[in-house]
């Protein structure tokens, strides 16, 4: 990737959600959904961000469209640092960034037909009406392989893969820059899958916007995406490029998901040790390194200090104690 | 339970028919589909959405809602009995108690309500003489065999207390509880994180082995199916379209939909591959059962169809030894590869 400056910069976000307790909703707790995330997406890239539930992933990527409010943090985008502005002036910046969701089912209005869901954004921008408009959204209709005459249709005469490519055609009505996609296949079946990628993939050859893309699925995440970041409890526990994130995965968490991932072949035996127990509460996140209780490597440094992502190789960081760029764990 | 011969066949579906009745129109949702599972052994079903995957599986359990569906021919013979001839009261009685059923969303398939020690007990009582007391210590054992740390506190405690691996590890709990001779799976590992689902899945595997239960394990994860099976049947549109050991199945697919099914998933990237290569979309979609079109119901989205595949349904040829596909064409691609 060329690395002029990033789209989108995201620098120590914050995001935590208060737990209300007893008669008087005094806050008794504190859940720790995104706990000092930062990272950087250059123009036509694609970041994939994983990790399992309630990791965080999915908080971050409300947060970075101000969806969700940061508690703290920086949030970069073309250099602006959108986090602190308020709506009025963040409408703009709206334009540029755009976000797929999982459920095609949830997120299409029922009553509106397919033409005035991919048209709405154009209208409430004030980009386009009338004719003019409806040209646009046939357009769009032809570049996620609709035909054009299917716009009068409402979302319930749509399979779930169709609508999946009306959510992104209403994604890309507005050109832009950063599309963030939010599980977006995980609701689709396996045939269907291969289409919406393969779909998502070549609208980013042609028109060179980023995605911010989320998915549990380590494959799916893979195939599309440039680089990798590793989530575990509102943290980036590593992040590299995808290719040496696989080869070569130095954080104990990130060997432990990729070895659980079962592989579509017979033959193929697994390679590390399963990891035990549960992912802990976000409400009281461990001390030190949030991995340290289920780690099979952990030492006592881990269970006090917080490891920082450090270079580990190029193109690669790593936040673990044992892989300050010396060599893997083991 | 371990001593018994491990050929023995626990299960035997034979031209199962389950029809579905609705405002469209009548669909065979399970069509004429016949497979067996032996002890100990693990056959895997797979297919996609309205494939017919989990109606077999609630047609074999009985469970299928009437109306708008109805089992309108075919046998499900449980060690020797045939389960569409029981009254209600029989099949209730085997129910639970020779085979049982896990479901995809554990927190659904629990009583919020009821202590998890006592949904246990609930399953070993209504087939068992035992006194609470007894049944209490079985479920503790049983907790304490699905790896649950802590079985005596965990049985005091409420479904929602449990995180969703230990949710499914309960549910396996009292699937196993009067030691099924069949287990069903449906989609067990679908809504847990990947590394509670290796954990499950280990876990499902170990324990029937241990017991010799037989088990169906009904998923869309080819992967889940390489790891844990030991024989695959592929349905498509309500019909058994492929079966095969797993290993025969992946070294050489014979069935077009399968090969589209493999091709389409993305692998994990090794250093060798560099080069990102294009997912095989298989295009179009799963039709609807209601228009299925004549004869094979995949040939509009296969590359491979010809004149003959859009007329006549292929019949299930045994192509390569032990290895079923229902396709015009298969005996061209077993030579081929």
């Amino acid at each position: 990737m060329t690395e002029q400056r990033p789209l989108l910069e995201v620098t120590d976000l914050v995001k935590h959600y208060a737990v209300r307790g007893g008669v008087l909703r005094r806050q008794v707790g504190t859940v720790h959904a995104v706990d000092g995330v930062s990272f950087a997406l250059g123009a036509g890239e694609t970041l994939g961000l994983v990790g399992e539930s309630g990791c965080g992933k999915s908080t971050v990527a409300r947060t970075v469209l101000r969806l969700v409010e940061p508690t703290s943090g920086a949030i970069k985008l073309d250099g602006e640092d959108i986090a602190p502005l308020s709506k009025t002036a963040l409408r703009p910046y709206r334009r540029s960034m755009q976000i797929v969701f999982q459920d095609p089912f949830a997120s299409l209005n029922p009553r509106m037909t397919a033409g005035d869901i991919v048209g709405e954004p154009l209208t409430v921008h004030g980009i386009a009406t009338g004719a003019k408009k409806q040209e646009r959204v046939a357009e769009l209709f032809q570049q996620v392989g609709l035909r054009p005459d299917q716009m009068k249709n409402f979302p319930h005469q749509f399979s779930g893969g169709q609508r999946q490519r009306i959510c992104i055609a209403r994604a890309l009505s507005l050109g832009p820059r950063l599309i963030v996609c939010d599980e977006p296949v995980s609701a689709l079946d396996v045939s269907i899958q291969a289409q919406v990628i393969n779909l998502l993939i070549d609208l980013q050859r042609k028109q060179n916007f980023s995605y911010l893309f989320i998915a549990h699925d380590l494959a799916v995440v893979a195939h599309i995406s440039h680089r990798v970041a590793v989530m575990y409890l509102g943290r980036i526990v590593e992040i590299a490029d995808k290719h040496e994130l696989f080869a070569n995965p130095r954080h104990p968490y990130t060997q432990a998901l990729l070895a659980s991932v079962p592989i579509a072949d017979p033959k193929a035996k697994r390679t590390a040790p399963l990891i035990d127990g549960d992912v802990p509460s976000p409400i009281n996140p461990p001390s030190g390194c949030a991995f340290h209780t289920r780690c099979p490597y952990a030492i006592d440094r881990c269970k006090t200090e917080r490891p920082m992502l450090q270079a580990a190789g190029t193109a690669h960081q790593v936040a673990c104690w044992l892989n300050d760029g010396t060599g893997r764990s083991e | 339970m371990s001593e018994a011969i491990p050929a023995e066949t626990v299960l035997d579906v034979k031209n199962l028919q389950t029809v579905f009745f609705t405002n469209s129109g009548l669909f065979r949702a399970v069509d004429d589909v016949s497979f067996s599972v032996r002890r100990g052994e693990t056959l895997a079903i797979v297919g996609e959405s309205g494939c017919g995957k989990s109606v077999s599986a609630l047609s074999i359990m009985r469970l299928v809602p009437d109306p708008p569906g109805r089992i309108v021919g075919g046998s499900v013979t449980l060690e020797g009995t045939d389960l569409l001839k029981l009254d209600d009261a029989a099949m209730r009685s085997i129910r639970g108690n020779r085979i049982s059923m896990i479901f995809q969303e554990p927190m659904t398939s629990l009583n919020p309500v009821m202590r998890i020690g006592d949904q246990i007990i609930e399953a070993v009582r209504l087939h068992q003489k035992v006194s609470s007391k007894e049944a209490w210590k079985q479920a503790v054992d049983m907790l304490r065999l699905v790896r649950i740390p802590e079985p005596e506190r965990r049985a005091q405690e409420y479904p929602h207390q449990l995180s969703g691996g230990m949710r499914q590890r309960a549910m396996i709990a009292m699937a196993l509880a009067c030691r099924p001779a069949l287990l069903i799976a449906d989609e067990p590992t679908t809504a847990l994180d990947v590394t509670i689902q290796a954990q499950i899945l280990a876990l499902i595997v170990d324990l029937q082995q241990r017991l010799g239960t037989g088990l169906i394990l009904i998923t869309h994860d080819l992967g889940v199916v390489a790891q844990t099976a030991q024989r695959v049947i592929v349905m498509y549109a309500g019909k058994k379209v492929e079966e095969a050991t797993v290993e025969s199945l992946f070294e050489t697919p014979l069935h077009p939909y399968t090969r589209g099914l493999m091709a389409s998933i993305p692998a994990v990237p090794s250093p060798d591959a560099k080069a990102d290569v294009r997912l095989v979309e298989i295009p179009g979609m799963v039709p609807s059962l209601t228009r299925l079109p004549p004869g094979c119901a995949f040939a509009p989205r296969c590359k491979l169809a010809i004149d003959r595949c859009r007329q006549e349904y292929p019949p299930l040829d045994e192509v390569k030894s032990n290895h079923w596909a229902a396709c015009w064409r298969a005996g061209e691609m077993a030579e081929a590869s």
